[in-house]
């Protein structure tokens, strides 16, 4: 379980988080949505350890957080640059494995078995470089279940990709979370991208000084599909929430 | 331009620059003795392949300044690591550095013979020296280059600092360091054949030069150890773009989704 109690983050005189709380239980997929400088990747940063916690405390199975926590993965939105252009799309895979002593041949192995998972198997051998947006972006995210982490943390993983191909990745991330029991935070300024995907969303006010401001439950079929779930009347009811929540909009009334 | 199309341009520039000494030496512009014809100049260039007491000059010129070059490399890469991973050791040190670097290495031959003689150590000890800096600030530019991302990726999988820094940092500078490593290797060239000249005995490129210079009719010989030296610099740097380009095929890759993205932001 990861818990956030009262996370408050400044730089220099801008404050950027104030007094954030959240309880993510096991498993879940919580959707932070929130307009641009809102501090939703700061909030990330924070949880991963990458920042340090400057107010309040992050903890993790009880445990507070103080550096990067084990068991971590992520996915930053800018896939050309967190992937390294050097090594080939299997050994960028099978890099995080490096800190478990499994040799080489294992490394690979398994590198191969999670990229036949998202649909690459025949790009192992290939370099980042040589791939399409989307294609990068599968290899970061099975770079980062390689490990199977306990929690996933994603920064707008699909903000940079166009509309087909975010679908795409969206049902991939579905069926991973289905399948596994990790717990993800996934970052987006996209709404209907939050109700899709989330099993929560959260919603932080504008920035200075972000704040919860909505938290409501997806209580959507498991089961999702591009199509039918968007349509559905709970989606837009959902969707229309969040969308006011975002906007700072009264959440009865017109818009 | 076709990598084809570049080599002809160049063979053309070669033969015209060729074309031009030979007939300003022909036409009597300038005296024989000064600026023999180019063709007599590179007939005895050639000639030169076939002196086994030239060949091994080249050889002993070569081997001082390999080892030079490589000694430069093995302390300029870590300590270039360590300044540009440690901000306060970079701090620390750059006085020192901006006070040595201006300082032109030829000038530094006559106090480094005085101090370790006119042989191999003096001729490697200044190469060194010289190719030290051009490997050691690309070095630390190339650090500063890394991009954060790809660091902050690898410490979120739990790679400790020493481990991102061999992991992403190393790799990422490798073709900063390479590029520096080819200019050295220019400049290690210029300083073997230099301290030769200056020193005046022994064995070596720039001795044959040097003892040239004192005969009759030596334009035609200096220009031929001249002829040398450019070659071998021209096949050097050859060798080297070529390493470049095969060992950093990834950092010149065109990022065709990249490009994309950035022409459709408004």
């Amino acid at each position: 379980m990861l818990r956030l109690d009262s996370v408050g983050r400044h730089f220099g005189d801008t404050r950027v988080l104030d007094g954030i709380s959240l309880t993510v239980p096991d498993g879940q997929l919580l959707s932070v949505v929130g307009p641009s400088g809102c501090g939703k990747s700061t909030l990330l940063r924070t949880i991963a350890g990458l920042l340090p916690v400057q107010e309040g405390t992050v903890t993790i199975d009880g445990t507070a957080v103080n550096g990067v926590p084990e068991q971590l993965a992520v996915v930053f939105q800018e896939y050309g640059r967190s992937l390294l252009p050097w090594l080939t799309v299997r050994d960028n895979v099978a890099l995080p494995l490096r800190r478990r002593g499994l040799t080489r041949a294992a490394r690979r192995a398994e590198a191969e078995a999670i990229l036949e998972r998202v649909g690459l198997h025949g790009a192992a051998r290939r370099r980042p470089r040589e791939l399409s947006g989307g294609m990068q972006q599968r290899v970061a995210i099975a770079r980062a279940l390689v490990c199977r982490p306990a929690l996933l943390l994603m920064d707008e993983p699909f903000g940079s990709l166009d509309a087909g191909t975010r679908e795409d990745l969206e049902d991939l991330l579905l069926e991973v979370h289905r399948t596994n029991d990790t717990t993800i935070v996934f970052v987006t300024h996209d709404i209907d991208e939050s109700v899709y995907v989330g099993d929560r969303v959260v919603v932080l006010s504008p920035g200075p000084g972000s704040r919860v401001v909505h938290d409501l439950p997806v209580d959507l079929p498991r089961e999702r599909d591009q199509l039918s779930t968007r349509s559905l009347p709970e989606f837009v009811k959902l969707r229309t929430e969040v969308g006011r929540a975002v906007r700072g909009a009264p959440l009865e009334g017109p818009v | 331009m076709t990598r084809r199309q570049e080599l002809l341009l160049g063979l053309l520039g070669a033969a015209g620059a060729f074309g031009i000494c030979e007939a300003v030496a022909r036409a009597g512009i300038v005296r024989r003795s000064y600026l023999p014809p180019a063709s007599e100049v590179l007939a005895r260039a050639v000639r030169l392949a076939g002196d086994p007491a030239f060949v091994d000059g080249i050889g002993v010129t070569l081997r001082a300044w390999a080892l030079g070059l490589g000694l430069a490399c093995a302390v300029a890469v870590p300590l270039g690591l360590l300044l540009g991973a440690v901000p306060v050791a970079e701090a620390a040190v750059r006085a020192v550095i901006e006070f040595l670097r201006p300082l032109p290495s030829v000038a530094l031959i006559p106090l480094v013979s005085l101090l370790l003689g006119s042989g191999t150590q003096t001729e490697v000890t200044l190469i060194a020296y010289a190719s030290l800096w051009p490997v050691l600030f690309n070095t630390v530019y190339g650090l500063g280059e890394t991009d954060p991302l790809a660091r902050e990726t690898l410490r979120a999988f739990g790679f400790g600092r020493l481990a991102v820094l061999l992991r992403v940092e190393l790799p990422a500078t490798a073709p900063f360091i390479a590029a520096g490593v080819r200019i050295s290797a220019a400049v290690a060239l210029i300083l073997a054949v230099a301290t030769e000249i200056l020193s005046g005995f022994g064995q070596g490129l720039g001795i044959f030069i040097a003892q040239a210079q004192t005969e009759t009719d030596g334009t035609r010989d200096v220009l031929a150890g001249v002829v040398w030296a450019g070659g071998l610099g021209l096949v050097i740097n050859g060798v080297l773009v070529g390493a470049e380009r095969r060992l950093f095929a990834w950092a010149q890759e065109p990022r065709p989704e990249a490009e994309k993205l950035q022409r459709s932001r408004p």
